[in-house]
């Protein structure tokens, strides 16, 4: 066979090439090729701009001995902790309780998902209000003539992280309570019908049947809840803008600010290469057990 | 059903004594188990629409009346000068023309950003679904694994980017930056309702002669309306709520509504008026809701794939 | 038939209604003990929803259930002395298949050691002993279902319930567990209500087939009585396998059928006691009761015809052919070749038909 008959492997499917040029860029370019940049420039000590100026690891120690950071990390991890643990059980719980077969399912339902469908920055300003002391909850309960009642997590640095929590939990539950709800409406109808005939009752058909046979949904959603948590920034922003003081600061609020106000490039980059290695801590045995072991 | 609960506790009452029970086993409305049900549920929903109440009445207030009263009383007297105030004259520290600035600015990134990442996703997914060229599969993957890639290490390097070809701070910039954000989410969507159709209507299609663009255009897309309404529906949303890249890849005078809204309610000069506040709020969440109550089932569609498929 | 001492299930007039739509209207069914009854019939017929309404699962509209002489109307299923048997099997995955036997039994508190020798006869009957400590999903169907089957034995109640329990098999293993079923009859001697589409599975392991449409009983009758004696149209269409021949035509006062220029005598044929007053009516003939040939001379009513199509079956063949202008159909043995076109001769006995009122569609 000559040369010239065979066609260039290269334009087979051309068509289908030159329409996926965008994801290609998009995945080698930005994703690929940005955040190796990334990585690469957190070595070094960019300051306004970016320069190749190698220092090693100076910006990580740097980075975990500012108390600014530690602040972060441990907020996160008490905002993730709290986002985990709450909207799994509530999120659950009201799937549940929608599967119930009740009456009025559809206006519940719209009831519990419309925050989601909400910015973080509206939900942030919205909270904010709710729990400023001298209007909001606080007030309210004063006035009822409880005079010593106290609830202003917004202005207190100890508890800010939790009034925080409260306003993401609000505007997050819906989407989990409707992927708990996917995952029930899932299961085989005649699961229930058996451990009825068998006379378990409903709540330990939840517990040890139900439940168990949800695990892959139960992953995802961890997997979801998981990579929301790592990314707030906009709700800090609108609530409490970090404060009081340092209080209420998180990793990407540390990232964005040393960027683009603190002119400290440097240890932008290397606070987002912890936060990107946080997250492959949480996806990569996650991907492994999931994709891993299929192959 | 409400019928058949009425009227057969009389026939069972009366027929008990010959043989027993009778009919459907006599359920009462007000059972322990569906009072305890219906009141978690309804103080729930209560909990959940609490916020948008407060936010209405409190936009209704004069700022007399909500120095004096209590955030959920309904306002004595209603007013809407706080609504007009936050359209047209609401300071963001920068300039005073209110939310309707940002509110055109975000129209202006929304609509051709969802064009934009609908179209590169949808033909992406067809691509990917119909057309498997060597390599594909491999960016596929870097694309979905991208999408759990904080967005903080992305930021700077596409700064760069769009300053090189000079779009850093404007509109389109964030345009482009949506489109490649919303990419991996999208692709996946499409590649998956892609390949749930019959790989025979494919095949047929190209038995006669069709083409790659041939085939999408007379065949794939008449028969995907669904899922561009579910992306749709996805887009608008995620784009119109979006703050952070708002913030990054725009400048003041094209800052989109959140990133102004952030800015009125969260200025620290001059007397915080808290009804003002809340009409723009109420504002900026005013489209993602409307979509969202319009949309009704096809939104929980909508998060439904983006999040379990994922 | 096993000895009938008594009556094991009763339902008496059971209608259900979901909102408007009638599902199951004032239906009566006794069954005796110790008999295996086959609710049968096409896919929304309410078959599978009247075993939902003996178990408990489905609230009834009106009506009573007895089981074992006991008003279970309003009883909790697991109250009613029965054990069910799920299409999906339903097993619960995560558990092992001993788990899956004895979680039930836990639950209500019985004994470990009464657990453990429940489970150990229920494995040696379905020899299921080798599997107990696997996972559901390390089991074939024939094992899944045979654990479904298990699930419901170690209950030690009076009454099986089996809800369409082979229909995900394949065809070879549906067989296999047909007769395994059959045999586990036989050796409990329980009341069995089996739900199937299936006609050979009903008429293979009924004792009584309930035929039912529109949710109502059409037939409740010994396998070979539905068979033979259908009550109407629907049920001769729904058993047979290549189905029954119907031919409409008229029928004068008790004399003959003519439909076309054919006329078949029907002096041999049993009328009911409503018996006959002439009119249009649809006369029903299975394929294998067509004589063909030499045989059909001897046949009280015999004519000419042609073959048109032939379709081999393997154990016997299917020849198609017109009747007063239908389509008609019989049966000969699978050694006989016929040639498209072939003149032939075909006969039956009319005694062994069936007519059909056009109407009502009842049996004449």
């Amino acid at each position: 066979m000559s040369k010239s008959e065979r066609p260039n492997p290269l334009f087979r499917n051309l068509n289908a090439k030159v329409a996926s040029i965008p994801m290609i860029l998009t995945a080698g370019v930005v994703f690929v090729g940005g955040t190796l940049w990334t990585v690469l420039y957190s070595f070094t000590n960019s300051k306004l701009l970016p320069r190749l100026n190698f220092v090693g690891l100076d910006q990580y120690y740097r980075l975990w001995v500012t108390p600014r950071w530690l602040i972060s990390i441990e907020n996160l991890l008490i905002y993730g902790a709290i986002s985990l643990v709450f909207s799994l059980v509530i999120g659950f719980l009201l799937a549940a309780l929608l599967d119930q077969k009740i009456r009025f399912e559809d206006t519940f339902r719209t009831i519990f998902l419309y925050p989601f469908a909400l910015s973080f920055i509206v939900t942030g300003l919205v909270w904010q209000w709710l729990l400023n002391p001298d209007f909001g909850i606080q007030h309210v309960v004063r006035g009822l003539g409880w005079d010593s009642f106290s609830f202003d997590p917004l202005y207190n640095s100890s508890i800010v992280i939790y009034g925080i929590s409260i306003a993401a939990l609000w505007q997050g539950t819906g989407l989990i309570m409707c992927l708990m709800l996917a995952g029930l409406r899932g299961i085989d109808e005649d699961i229930w019908k058996a451990a009825r005939v068998d006379g378990i009752p409903m709540w330990k058909t939840y517990l040890f049947i139900v439940i168990p046979m949800m695990r892959p949904v139960f992953i995802t959603t961890l997997v979801i809840i998981a990579s929301g948590i790592v990314k707030v920034y906009d709700l800090v922003v609108a609530q409490t803008s970090g404060g009081p003081g340092i209080a209420s600061e998180v990793p990407a609020k540390y990232v964005y600010d040393y960027m683009f106000f603190a002119q400290n490039l440097g240890q932008g980059f290397a606070a987002s290469t912890m936060m990107l290695l946080s997250v492959v801590i949480v996806i990569v045995p996650w991907a492994y057990l999931e994709f891993g072991r299929r192959k | 059903m409400s019928m058949a609960n009425t009227a057969a506790p009389a026939i069972a009452a009366a027929s008990q004594d010959i043989a027993g029970p009778y009919g459907p086993k006599p359920r009462r409305m007000f059972s322990r188990r569906n009072i305890f049900l219906y009141g978690t549920l309804f103080v729930i929903a209560a909990y959940y629409l609490l916020p948008l109440y407060v936010m209405v009445v409190t936009s209704l207030k004069g700022m007399p009346e909500i120095r004096l009263g209590n955030i959920f009383s309904p306002p004595l007297e209603i007013t809407f000068e706080p609504w007009v105030k936050a359209w047209s004259t609401a300071c963001t520290g920068l300039n005073c023309d209110g939310l309707s600035r940002g509110f055109w600015n975000s129209v202006r990134i929304t609509v051709p950003s969802v064009l934009l990442s609908i179209a590169i996703a949808s033909v992406n997914g067809y691509a990917l679904a119909n057309w498997r060229f060597k390599g594909a599969d491999t960016f596929f993957i870097i694309l979905i694994v991208g999408a759990f890639i904080p967005y903080q290490v992305m930021i700077y390097p596409i700064v760069i980017i769009l300053r090189e070809i000079g779009l850093y701070g404007s509109l389109s910039g964030l345009v482009i930056v949506h489109s490649i954000f919303g990419m991996p989410i999208l692709t996946l969507l499409f590649r998956n309702y892609f390949s749930s159709m019959p790989e025979e209507l494919f095949r047929a299609a190209r038995v006669d002669g069709a083409g790659f663009w041939g085939i999408f255009l007379r065949i794939m897309l008449p028969m995907s309306l669904p899922i561009f309404v579910v992306a749709i529906i996805l887009q608008v949303t995620g784009i119109w709520n979006d703050f952070l890249f708002g913030v990054v890849y725009t400048r003041p005078d094209t800052y989109p509504m959140t990133v102004q809204l952030n800015n009125i309610v969260n200025s620290v000069q001059g007397v915080k008026e808290y009804n003002v506040n809340m009409a723009a709020t109420i504002l900026t969440g005013l489209v993602p809701l409307i979509v969202y109550f319009i949309s009704g089932k096809l939104f929980v569609r909508g998060i439904a794939a983006g999040a379990v498929k994922g | 038939m096993t000895a009938a001492n008594g009556t094991s299930v009763s339902i008496q007039d059971l209608s259900l209604n979901f909102g408007a739509v009638t599902v199951l209207e004032t239906l009566n069914l006794d069954v005796a003990n110790g008999e295996f009854i086959v609710l049968l019939g096409p896919s929304g017929c309410g078959k599978s929803t009247l075993l939902n309404c003996i178990a408990g699962l489905l609230d009834v509209s009106e009506g009573r259930i007895f089981i074992k002489g006991k008003n279970v109307t309003w009883e909790e299923p697991k109250d009613r002395g029965i054990g069910m048997v799920f299409q999906s099997y339903a097993l619960y995955p995560q558990m092992t298949v001993e788990k899956n036997l004895s979680f039930g039994l836990r639950v209500a508190g019985t004994p470990k050691d009464e657990i453990a020798k429940r489970i150990a006869r229920a494995a040696e009957i379905l020899q299921i002993e080798p599997l107990l400590q696997r996972k559901p999903a390390a089991l074939s169907g024939g094992q899944r279902q045979r654990v479904a089957i298990g699930r419901a034995l170690v209950r030690d109640v009076d009454v099986f319930l089996f809800d369409e329990p082979l229909s995900n098999l394949d065809a070879k293993l549906r067989a296999e567990l047909r007769v395994e079923i059959k045999l586990l009859h036989r050796k409990l001697q329980n009341t069995m209500i089996y739900v199937t589409h299936d006609q050979i599975e009903a008429m293979t392991l009924a004792d009584r087939i309930a035929v039912m449409k529109g949710g109502v009983i059409q037939q409740l009758d010994a396998p070979q009585t539905i068979y033979n004696r259908p009550v109407n149209r629907f049920v001769a269409g729904f058993l047979g396998s290549p189905a029954m021949n119907f031919i409409d035509g008229q029928v004068s006062a008790g004399t003959a059928f003519k439909t076309g220029d054919v006329s078949i005598p029907l002096d041999r044929y049993a009328f009911d006691a409503a018996g006959n007053g002439g009119g249009p009516c649809v006369f029903g003939i299975r394929p294998e009761h067509v004589a063909f040939g030499e045989a059909a001379n001897t046949m009280p009513f015999a004519t000419d015809a042609a073959v048109e199509i032939v379709e081999p079956m393997g154990s016997d063949t299917l020849v198609w052919t017109k009747l007063g202008g239908h389509n008609f159909s019989f049966r000969v043995e699978a050694e006989k070749t016929l040639r498209n076109g072939e003149p032939i001769r075909i006969g039956f006995d009319p005694a062994r038909a069936s007519l059909f009122d056009s109407q009502s569609g009842n049996r004449m």
